[in-house]
């Protein structure tokens, strides 16, 4: 689990009541995207990969991309609920709730809806990495084994060890019988290995 | 004995076991692109500038109307990075600063962001407010430099700002609050200290302002008077001249304000051109001492000589564009203009004090496809003999962007497919005799080499350069790019209709773009001003009989935004791309219906709803109107009215009473009407079935043997309403006063057969109806998360059938005729689940039988698309399932739905500004195609149940050869050994 990528979105809500005149008021939602240095999936280590970070405020009503240092801000959001995803390809993000309170400006809340854990400090970790890519399973003498041509093989090789052991296991006069019934079909031939010629 | 007998199955079996073992569902890293392709596009260019910095590389950055900016490669048109911002965040003007930053200003001039010139990182973001509403402009002066900063000169919302360019800080601002005041153009003379900020008060008066370009001080306020008043539009042809038209569009004004002071002069048009009938416009451009004005489609270009003297230069009827001034020496300015003559194009590249001589001329054959030129960027050069060169960037009407140098297309973007509008699928031709296809078969020895390359690989035995064979040969396969019908149904046409007009058509193979047309019909004309395309549909599509036939398209559009408008028909054959034919409609196209008959030359009918409730028959023959009498009475259709809330059913009643006297035209009768409550609901989403899709089995065998009927009536609406107050943003409302309804509403009958409400929801809704069940997704204010709902609906009046001494004495009523005006017997099931994600768009997997099980396609927020199992949306899903119930399938209950990124079908691509997902069903049931479609295209082939009818493209037959021959060896070995035994024993 170490070498899981730790990112970290630290939220700080600052709730400026910002320049108001007329009916337009809003607050201002400032966070951060934190990917440490020296993380990032397979594939995902571009140099601007920062620049590939969006975030989403309430389903796409706001759009905003993230700053070098990971900065990034929703300016005039009136206050109620919100809800902040982040689109990062690769990693998983848990969406955020924030809760900016009209009655008392100032009071801010944010929770992970994923887990309904709050965040007092404003830390989000992210919940996992996104692979989108099956791994190939490195060449293996099982994995041969168990495939198809593997499997025909090892049913071979099965039944020419325990056939002859369920023959000997026969009784005499058992025994007599088939062999007799063989000497009537002949000797097995390559023409029998048609399914037409598979007479049983 | 034994073993000869069960091999055969036994080698079945295995086969069988292999195929399913394969996960196809998800992706390894080398299969990317072998069944899917992604394309990037950006959209209509609205705004582009250059930079052509001696060192790095030569690039371009544009804005499109689509949203996005972009840094374009001018050498070949590559996108090297892009940003789609938010849909309510346009882009107002972009520039670049210092010549490393990309300065764009958005949201009405409220954002301005600066990005990082190489790479598209965000530099540095501020937010710009102002006292009110007003047009915005980016200036960025190169001769503002203090120390090592620019400054970049905002006006935006009634407020002019000086921002840094280094960090966005703001330097200083300057309001302007005059009640009526509303700016025209900021003008920032060169090589002075001075902004100069002009517009116009009350609809006559002309005021300037004259600013200290360091400190936004309020140097000088001038205002002037004009009886006549103004129209909007000015042009700008010095910094200190611009021209403007009279209220009544015939009189040119030339304001200057030199020194400031204002002066006014006033020509007529009619002094400068004769014939001018009607009001003029003026073309927006900013070349010194030349503008264009517009009337009756006679572009006049007129040169500005002294003191507001005005004098024509040149008078064309031909299509013209001009581009901005581009300083090319001390003192010249150069500009291009563009006309069309015929088939070709004409470019010129002239100085601004000096209209009569080129420097450059060319002539270019330009793809008639292309329509028109719509905008003109020109950028300089030096050539290596010090001359200038120059190179113009061209937006079409079709919304591709070229580049042009030197006489040539040096290359093109169709950006038109950043815009699709619409999306529906055409056959490609059959394999004939002369369609030569032996030359793709390799003979015996190349495929075996192949597929002994592949067996390396399996066994990794594989040298990098086998690899890198092993995927060339994967990814060129040619088979999959062939222009004809293939077994499987792989091979189509997807046909798209965007924004501008044209029709694409794009090989699935590999999303090559086989023709493209645009309409004619679609063309501004003087009787279809504004025409806009609407659909798709498929008008004809032989397979049995009319095998001769070429399938063909419908488009519907209409001219102009109403719903009333009339609409126009074309009909565009999909194997050549030619238009047919086109009709222009008398009446309007407010809903067009497709029927499921044909007539004999498998022309599908059509029935086109207009404004005033008439039914219009299409195509207009008698064939088709007999086939049409026959169903008459067997026609229902629905209609929506969202702003009023009613859901109408309609039904036909007559032929056409009254004025409109024609065959093909029918009055329709209203048979039920719901009305929803205004004050409490509003609808904001209604879905119903795919009217070609196909249901295998209506019964469904659950756990104990028990079976169940699914209610699989084609004439269900899913209609979803909020209370009026939650259909803003998330957040708007607290949950007490928001709630989603759910209704099943049969749309023959008006019936509502389910109805649901959801407490504290909110949409935006985003349904998909298949079979008997519908998954809606909305968003939960309680919990403060998405949330998934899935409604299954079962058919009670059959469910006594499952007595077999009933079904033996034939007293089962599953004969019975079903009408929908009996009184259904359904119960439905339902369950909710949380969603992580916002979705823009849902869809279902579509198979050709029906046989498949189903996937949801869900394209998250992220621009992705995840597919997710309809077994995880199962109503009959428990906490604890019994044992019959595990092994039935069904999963236990989890409160949210997982999401497994391997089952993204976009792997680590992005469909950048997602709108659409289509699927289509191949010929090979387990196969379903997979389109989506925003500023981005992505094409993928899905297998939701993996593909158990065929093997995979990596099924290794040089592993099967190998295991035969070591089989044949090992039977040849025993046999040998079992007749030396023999021989033994007999001498024993």
């Amino acid at each position: 689990m170490a070498g899981i990528a730790r990112l970290l979105l630290l939220v700080l809500m600052s709730t400026v009541p910002l320049f108001s005149s007329g009916s337009r008021t809003g607050f201002t939602i400032n966070g951060r995207v934190k990917i440490p240095h020296g993380f990032g999936p397979k594939g995902f280590t571009l140099p601007g990969r920062m620049s590939n970070v969006k975030v989403i405020l309430n389903g796409g009503q706001n759009v905003t991309f993230v700053r070098p240092d990971g900065y990034f801000s929703f300016h005039n959001i009136p206050s109620g609920t919100h809800l902040i995803e982040v689109a990062a390809m690769g990693y998983f993000f848990s969406p955020v709730r924030v809760d900016f309170s009209a009655r008392n400006p100032g009071k801010v809340q944010a929770a992970l809806t994923e887990n309904r854990r709050g965040l007092s400090e404003l830390v989000l970790e992210p919940l996992r990495e996104e692979h989108y890519y099956e791994v190939r399973e490195p060449f293996s003498i099982m994995s041969l084994l168990k495939s198809p041509m593997g499997l025909m093989l090892g049913f071979m090789l099965v039944v020419a060890v325990f056939m002859p052991k369920l023959v000997e296991n026969m009784d005499a006069e058992e025994m007599r019988r088939v062999q007799e019934e063989m000497r009537g079909q002949g000797v097995p031939s390559l023409s029998g290995m048609s399914p037409g010629g598979a007479r049983n | 004995m034994a073993i000869r007998s069960f091999f055969v199955p036994f080698l079945l079996f295995v086969l069988c076991f292999y195929s399913s073992l394969c996960p196809v569902l998800s992706l390894y890293e080398d299969q990317v692109g072998l069944m899917d392709w992604h394309q990037q596009y950006i959209g209509k260019v609205k705004q582009a500038v250059f930079s052509t910095q001696k060192t790095g590389r030569r690039r371009v950055i544009v804005s499109t109307e689509e949203n996005v900016i972009a840094s374009l490669d001018l050498r070949h048109g590559e996108i090297f990075w892009r940003h789609l911002l938010g849909s309510n965040d346009v882009i107002d003007g972009i520039d670049i600063g210092l010549g490393k930053y990309v300065i764009t200003l958005s949201s009405g001039g409220s954002i301005l962001r600066s990005w990082n010139l190489p790479d598209g990182q965000l530099v540095w973001e501020s937010f710009l407010q102002g006292p009110k509403q007003s047009k915005s402009f980016l200036l960025v002066p190169t001769n503002l430099k203090t120390e090592k900063d620019n400054e970049i000169v905002v006006f935006s919302n009634g407020r002019l700002h000086a921002v840094s360019c280094i960090d966005g800080e703001v330097l200083w601002k300057k309001d302007f609050e005059a009640e009526s005041f509303e700016v025209q153009q900021v003008i920032k003379p060169p090589g002075s200290d001075l902004i100069y900020v002009v517009g116009f008060a009350a609809s006559s008066q002309f005021e300037m302002y004259q600013i200290n370009a360091r400190n936004g001080e309020l140097l000088k306020h001038e205002s002037a008077t004009l009886s006549s008043g103004f129209l909007r539009e000015v042009s700008l042809v010095s910094s200190e001249t611009i021209v403007a038209l009279d209220s009544t569009g015939s009189i040119l004004l030339t304001i200057s304000f030199q020194n400031g002071e204002i002066s006014f002069q006033q020509t007529p048009i009619s002094n400068l051109y004769e014939d001018s009938a009607g009001p003029a416009v003026i073309i927006p451009s900013s070349v010194p001492g030349i503008f264009a004005i517009k009337t009756n489609a006679i572009t006049i270009f007129i040169r500005v000589i002294g003191e507001g003297k005005l004098e024509v230069v040149e008078k064309t009827n031909h299509e013209t564009a001009v581009s901005d001034a581009l300083p090319i020496s001390e003192g010249e300015q150069a500009f291009a203009l563009i006309q069309h003559a015929g088939g070709e194009m004409h470019l010129a590249v002239k100085l601004a004090h000096d209209w009569d001589s080129n420097l450059l001329k060319e002539s270019i054959k330009m793809d008639q496809q292309r329509g028109l030129v719509h905008k003109v960027f020109i950028n300089n050069y030096i050539r290596t003999d010090r001359s200038h060169g120059f190179r113009v960037l061209i937006v079409m009407e079709d919304h591709s962007l070229l580049l042009l140098q030197q006489g040539l297309i040096v290359w093109s973007r169709e950006d038109g497919l950043a815009s699709i509008i619409d999306v529906t699928t055409s056959e490609l031709p059959l394999e004939r005799d002369g369609v030569s296809v032996a030359k793709v078969e390799h003979n015996l020895f190349e495929w075996l080499e192949g597929h002994m390359l592949k067996l390396k690989g399996t066994l990794m035995l594989a040298s990098p350069e086998d690899v890198a064979a092993i995927q060339s040969m994967r990814l060129k396969s040619s088979e999959k790019s062939k222009m004809t019908r293939d077994h499987n149904g792989f091979r189509k046409l997807l046909v798209v209709l965007t924004r501008a007009g044209k029709l694409f058509a794009l090989h699935t193979g590999d999303g090559r773009i086989v023709w493209s047309h645009l309409l004619r019909s679609l063309h501004k004309s003087e009787a279809c001003q504004s025409p806009i395309g609407l659909n798709l549909y498929q008008w004809q599509v032989p397979h049995h009989h009319a095998m001769d036939e070429n399938p063909s398209v419908l488009v519907v559009s209409r001219c102009g935004p109403s719903s009333d408008a009339p609409g126009v028909l074309s009909f565009v054959d999909t194997y050549t791309g030619k238009e047919l034919s086109s009709l222009s409609l008398a009446h309007a196209a407010t809903q067009v219906i497709p029927l499921p008959y044909t007539d004999s030359t498998e022309q599908r009918l059509h029935l086109l709803i207009d404004s005033d409730k008439h039914a219009h028959l299409y195509p207009k023959t008698s064939e088709a109107l007999n086939i049409f009498k026959r169903e008459f009475s067997n026609i229902y259709w629905y209609s929506v009215e969202g702003h009023n809330g009613i859901i109408k059913g309609h039904a036909l009643k007559c032929k056409c009473t009254g004025k409109v006297a024609d065959e093909f035209c029918f009055d329709t009768r209203e048979l039920w009407s719901v009305v929803f409550p205004s004050e409490s609901e509003k609808i904001i989403a209604t879905v119903t079935r795919k009217l070609n899709e196909v249901v295998h089995t209506q019964a469904k065998v659950i756990a104990d043997q028990d079976v169940m009927y699914k209610y699989i009536s084609k004439n269900v609406l899913f209609v979803a309403t909020v209370a009026p107050k939650g259909s803003g943003e998330i957040g708007s409302v607290t949950p007490e006063e928001s709630w989603l309804v759910a209704y099943l509403i049969d749309t023959v009958t008006g019936r509502i057969l389910h109805r649901v409400t959801h407490h504290g929801a909110q949409g935006p809704v985003h349904a998909v109806f298949s079979e008997n069940w519908v998954v809606y997704h909305y968003f939960n204010l309680r919990a403060h998360r998405y949330e998934m709902s899935v409604i299954e609906i079962y058919d009670q009046s059959r469910a006594d059938n499952k007595d077999v001494w009933k079904l033996v004495l034939g007293k089962h009523n599953l004969t019975s005729p079903i009408s929908l005006f009996s009184r259904p017997e359904v119960i439905t099931k339902s369950q909710s689940y949380f969603f992580t994600h916002s979705v823009k768009a849902i869809a279902v997997t579509s198979t050709a039988k029906g046989i498949t099980s189903k996937q949801l396609l869900i394209g998250t927020i992220g621009d992705q698309v995840l597919a997710l199992d309809k077994r995880f949306l199962d109503p009959r899903r428990s906490v604890n399932p019994t044992q019959a119930e595990k092994e039935e399938g069904i999963i236990p209950l989890t409160d949210s739905l997982p999401i497994i990124p391997q089952s993204y079908v976009t792997h680590a691509l992005r469909v950048e500004g997602l709108r659409g997902i289509v699927t289509v069903p191949a010929k090979l049931e387990s196969t379903t195609l997979v389109f989506a479609h925003g500023v981005d295209l992505f094409f993928t082939q899905l297998a939701p149940s993996r593909t158990y009818d065929s093997l995979t493209e990596d099924f290794n037959y040089a592993l099967l050869l190998i295991t035969i021959v070591a089989l044949v060896a090992a039977i040849f070995v025993t046999w040998r050994l079992s007749e030396r035994k023999e021989l033994q024993e007999k001498w024993r």
